[in-house]
């Protein structure tokens, strides 16, 4: 690791702009802070905070009733509030986005992230998802623009699942002190 | 306290309250959550600007909200009942913070669960909607109780300055089924049209 601020919450972004995307509805983590302040900073996009992940499924099916695209940011814990509010997307045959910052799998130290990370793609996938995985930074802005063209162009439900060798593992006490 | 009687003498009945409100209201653009609000609405006269649900059960007031902040010169009527505010109480912070000026919320209030056999709601009890959303940050939210304060209110709920919020008593009561369509992608697909044009409505590269 370098000190080096990492380039891929802006190619994420420049690929939302690209997408034509403006509704970006969020509950924050930790992986998505840099992607969320450049939405929240954007006079062109309404970066809306929610209590729960899945009042923004439910919001893009509105954004997209109204004609505006969106993405949903969460964390992998988030894709279990949701399961039911995909239904109205299935059904409705809605495009929807979702970039997910995956707790749960590399180098996690909280146990209680591990049955949503570990099930993390199978639950979407039975959901009506495709899942991308996104394993490698430099990989952020191809993988998004990708997704959101078979979200928006194909009316597809697309999850993009950020690994967390990506996001970086989050550190519970420093590692002397064990 | 749990009242779960007296919603049956409320004097408001729901039908009429959405014909009132929605009866030659071509430009209003309605989202009415499922079960009896979404029959009510389709009896008052199914049209291609009215999306109603047969699931995403407390999840119509964001629906709401995604269509006002898509539409910010169109007035968003969300027709909803207690069971699925009650589900989406959440949303009410997240609506509020957005601050909408072109979004209304009514929630027809039975105190029942209609559609799985009028078993009480909390609102049956201590639990106040609009006091709720007051404090999430409603500046405008009010129950009415009977004929005048509904028809006081109806200017309000149609033009007034957003976003806002109204609880309507209605009796507990079960009126004939209306129907509306039923699959939701014809009812997308025909909202977007009628909105958009009949070009980007089903074309989104368009």
């Amino acid at each position: 690791m370098t000190d080096t601020p990492a380039t891929w919450p802006k190619d994420i972004y420049a690929a939302l702009k690209a997408l034509d995307v403006h509704h970006v509805p969020y509950v924050p983590d930790a992986g998505h802070t840099r992607l969320i302040d450049l939405c929240l900073g954007d006079n062109e996009m309404s970066a809306v905070p929610l209590t729960t992940e899945e009042e923004g499924v439910a919001m893009l099916a509105g954004s997209w009733l109204g004609g505006k695209r969106g993405t949903l940011l969460m964390q992998s814990s988030g894709i279990g509030n949701c399961v039911n509010m995909y239904s109205t997307i299935k059904v409705g045959r809605y495009p929807l986005l979702t970039l997910i910052t995956m707790r749960g799998q590399w180098g996690e130290a909280n146990p209680w992230q591990l049955p949503m990370g570990q099930n993390a793609a199978e639950i979407l996938r039975l959901s009506g998802f495709q899942v991308f995985s996104l394993d490698e930074a430099e990989m952020a802005g191809e993988i998004v623009s990708a997704g959101g063209r078979t979200a928006f162009e194909a009316n597809q439900m697309v999850a993009v699942l950020i690994s967390q060798r990506v996001v970086g593992s989050k550190a519970f006490a420093p590692a002397e002190a064990n | 306290m749990w009242d779960r009687n007296r919603a049956e003498s409320y004097p408001l009945h729901r039908r009429d309250v959405v014909e009132h409100l929605i009866k030659d209201m071509d430009d209003l653009l309605i989202v009415a959550g499922l079960g009896a609000p979404a029959w009510d609405t389709t009896a008052a006269g199914d049209r291609d600007l009215i999306y109603p649900l047969w699931g995403a059960m407390g999840g119509t007031a964001m629906i709401g909200l995604g269509l006002a902040l898509s539409q910010p010169e169109r007035r968003v009527l969300v027709i909803t009942g207690d069971g699925d505010m009650l589900m989406g109480m959440g949303s009410l912070a997240t609506i509020a913070l957005q601050r909408p000026s072109n979004l209304s919320i009514v929630v027809l209030d039975n105190e029942r669960y209609g559609e799985t056999g009028m078993q009480a709601t909390h609102t049956a009890g201590p639990v106040d909607l609009a006091a709720v959303a007051h404090s999430c940050g409603f500046e405008q939210a009010a129950t009415l109780y009977d004929e005048e304060e509904f028809d006081h209110a109806t200017p309000t709920i149609l033009e007034g300055e957003g976003p806002l919020f109204f609880v309507i008593k209605i009796r507990a009561e079960d009126p004939p089924l209306v129907l509306p369509p039923r699959d939701g992608a014809h009812l997308k697909d025909r909202f977007r049209m009628a909105l958009l044009g009949s070009e980007k409505g089903v074309n989104p590269a368009a």
